[in-house]
């Protein structure tokens, strides 16, 4: 016959469980303060470097046909995102491997799908707007769909992250209004916005 | 005082409660998948699912992806009634338990 502490540990173990098996724990607070610094690096490099201003891309007709300028903001942009994701990966690779979890789980691959359906419906629509010359829209459509992104993923992982996709949406729709200061919005969202959320995470989980 | 009204003696195994769990927020997952979660043997988490599948607390669904074959576990509707009023007595056991 059971005793009473075992009937405490039987339940401690029930709720252990279904969140292990419900919620996707990996993430790194490392990981946010990585893609934030990268992209307040991308951020820069566009603006003083590459001297890219949506704002001016955006005179006369609003409409600017895809040119040299607008060709390699966009390699830079994927280079950041893929480096980005990279170092997420890398972060929860390494406390997979700390905690002797498994990374590819069923809860991963929902983590991931509801991640990427939206974001790759709003990049094809990037995409197609970028083509129509509708340079503009294209920062902060970035932000709107990475933001819808995370509010999805959200639901498999910790809060915090549905809270960052809620933040990275209103910046999105508040920077299609003021096109002129997008790429400084831009900076805001991905780069301060994730250094904040990456500090916060790492602050309340992993110190 | 150790309650008995309610208590389901198949979950009386801890390994048959956490599959229980899993299965509880996951609509179906597949054998390696609970193996991984209960960090247990093959033959071990075979001969609890066998016997939660002959309570019929749990079904089976098997398919194929590719040519290799995939047996995917789920909570049976008398599995979730067993679960919950396990739950539910494991509560109220405690409830009473905090009041003496």
């Amino acid at each position: 016959m059971k005793e009473e502490k075992d009937y405490i540990r039987d339940i401690s173990e029930i709720r252990s469980m279904m969140e292990r098996s419900s919620k996707f724990r990996l993430l790194s607070g490392w990981a946010g303060i990585t893609a934030g610094v990268l992209a307040l690096i991308g951020a820069f490099v566009a603006y003083y470097i590459l001297d890219f201003n949506p704002g001016e891309e955006m005179q006369i007709s609003g409409i600017t046909p895809l040119n040299s300028l607008v060709v390699k903001v966009l390699l830079l942009a994927t280079i950041v995102l893929v480096s980005a994701f990279s170092a997420a990966l890398f972060f929860s690779y390494r406390k997979a491997s700390e905690r002797g979890e498994k990374i590819w789980t069923p809860i991963t691959r929902r983590l991931l799908t509801s991640m990427f359906v939206p974001m790759v419906v709003g990049g094809i629509l990037i995409i197609a707007l970028l083509l129509n010359g509708l340079i503009g829209l294209a920062a902060p459509l970035t932000l709107v769909f990475y933001g819808l992104g995370l509010f999805s993923a959200g639901s498999h992982t910790l809060a915090e992250v549905r809270f960052l996709g809620l933040v990275e949406i209103v910046l999105g729709l508040a920077a299609t209004f003021i096109v002129e200061y997008s790429l400084f919005i831009w900076a805001a969202g991905f780069g301060i916005a994730h250094i904040v959320y990456g500090i916060y995470i790492y602050i309340k989980y992993e110190k | 005082m150790i309650p008995t009204e309610g208590l389901h003696k198949a979950f009386e195994s801890r390994v048959r409660l956490g599959i229980m769990s899993a299965l509880a927020v996951n609509d179906m997952l597949d054998f390696n998948s609970l193996k991984d979660y209960l960090d247990i043997t093959d033959g071990n988490l075979a001969s609890h699912i066998k016997a939660l599948e002959k309570e019929k607390f749990i079904g089976v669904e098997k398919s194929f992806v590719g040519k290799k074959p995939n047996t995917r576990y789920f909570m049976t509707s008398a599995g979730k009634k067993a679960f919950k009023s396990h739950l539910d007595a494991l509560e109220k056991f405690l409830e009473s338990n905090r009041k003496h």
